[in-house]
């Protein structure tokens, strides 16, 4: 079986620790750059893709791509700065658009 | 409810009537089929929402702490420490078929080093922080579950499209197909039965009009 791998795509600060871990990292801060690189990853062979949600917010056209694909799963992680809620809210979206209504969140007032 | 172009023969309505058959058949599989989805999906994405909050308060920690080893160490000394990885990491990817969506199993398989005599970081101690140390565990800890998100998440997300597929399939069956097949098979019904009824009345006129 073929191993995949994992890449991360973010700023500088917020992801360079994963590299200790042996996790390719791709330090970005340009929009057209993390495109870029996300474009080059999923051609490759990445697994999964973490994106920091403050990159992902300014590709979002580029990861909705790989949405239907098995490979990659593009996911979105907060960077240092803490999350903005980008990730929970595709987790809500892809409830709605099965159910049609939104049960898992609705309860909590949000 | 439009009914569909055909010549109302006798011909005609049997194979509207297989149609409908096939029909009412397909619908009640999918539904079946959808059913079973949403309870499986329910079921996952339940769990994806709570792996998603865990993995996003403890990778903020995460980050936080390693925030501060930047802090206390330069950057330089920072990434040259961090350099060279001391574990290979890989995933093992499968597939599984959840009620005909293909979704990936995500294994991670960490390559460890041979020697267990030297640290489980990849720098020596001498120009490093405590710091580091922490933050490097920490993250080490959340990226399990942070390939798990991956797994359940993507898992969602192909099995939210393929509930809309089949929802979509349903209801073009039950709110469309089958009432215009209905309609259809009636109406050509009522017309043979006119024509029945035509035929009848004129061979009633003529044997009078013989009679006579």
């Amino acid at each position: 079986m073929y191993m995949y791998k994992i890449g991360v795509i973010g700023d500088k600060d917020s992801i360079l620790g994963f590299k200790a871990l042996g996790i390719s990292v791709f330090p970005t801060t340009d929009t057209k750059q993390a495109s870029k690189i996300l474009i080059d990853l999923a051609k490759e062979k990445y697994a999964i893709i973490f994106i920091t949600e403050q990159i992902a917010k300014d590709i979002k056209d580029y990861i909705d791509v790989y949405k239907q694909s098995l490979m990659p799963a593009i996911i979105l992680i907060p960077n240092n700065q803490g999350t903005l809620g980008i990730g929970m809210n595709a987790v809500r979206q892809s409830v709605e658009k099965a159910i049609g209504a939104d049960i898992l969140f609705g309860k909590e007032g949000r | 409810m439009a009914i569909l172009q055909v010549n109302p023969t006798r011909m005609e309505l049997t194979g509207l009537k297989k149609r409908l058959k096939t029909a009412q058949r397909g619908h009640k599989l999918l539904k079946d089929k959808q059913d079973e989805l949403m309870k499986k999906f329910i079921e996952l994405v339940t769990k994806n929402k709570e792996l998603r909050e865990t993995v996003e308060a403890e990778l903020t920690q995460s980050f936080k702490d390693f925030l501060i080893a930047r802090a206390v160490m330069s950057s330089e000394s920072l990434e040259e420490a961090i350099m060279y990885p001391i574990d290979k990491i890989a995933l093992e990817v499968g597939t599984k078929n959840i009620m005909s969506v293909n979704s990936p199993v995500i294994h991670l398989v960490k390559e460890e080093k041979e020697d267990n005599d030297t640290s489980n970081y990849p720098y020596g101690f001498a120009s490093t922080s405590s710091e580091l140390d922490s933050a490097i565990n920490s993250l080490k800890q959340v990226l399990d579950k942070m390939v798990q998100l991956a797994e359940v998440e993507k898992t969602c997300q192909l099995m939210a499209d393929e509930i809309e597929k089949t929802r979509r399939r349903v209801n073009a069956l039950e709110y469309v197909m089958i009432p215009q097949l209905l309609e259809t098979v009636r109406y050509i019904t009522m017309k043979l039965d006119e024509n029945e009824r035509g035929n009848r009345v004129r061979l009633m006129k003529v044997k009078e009009m013989l009679g006579k």
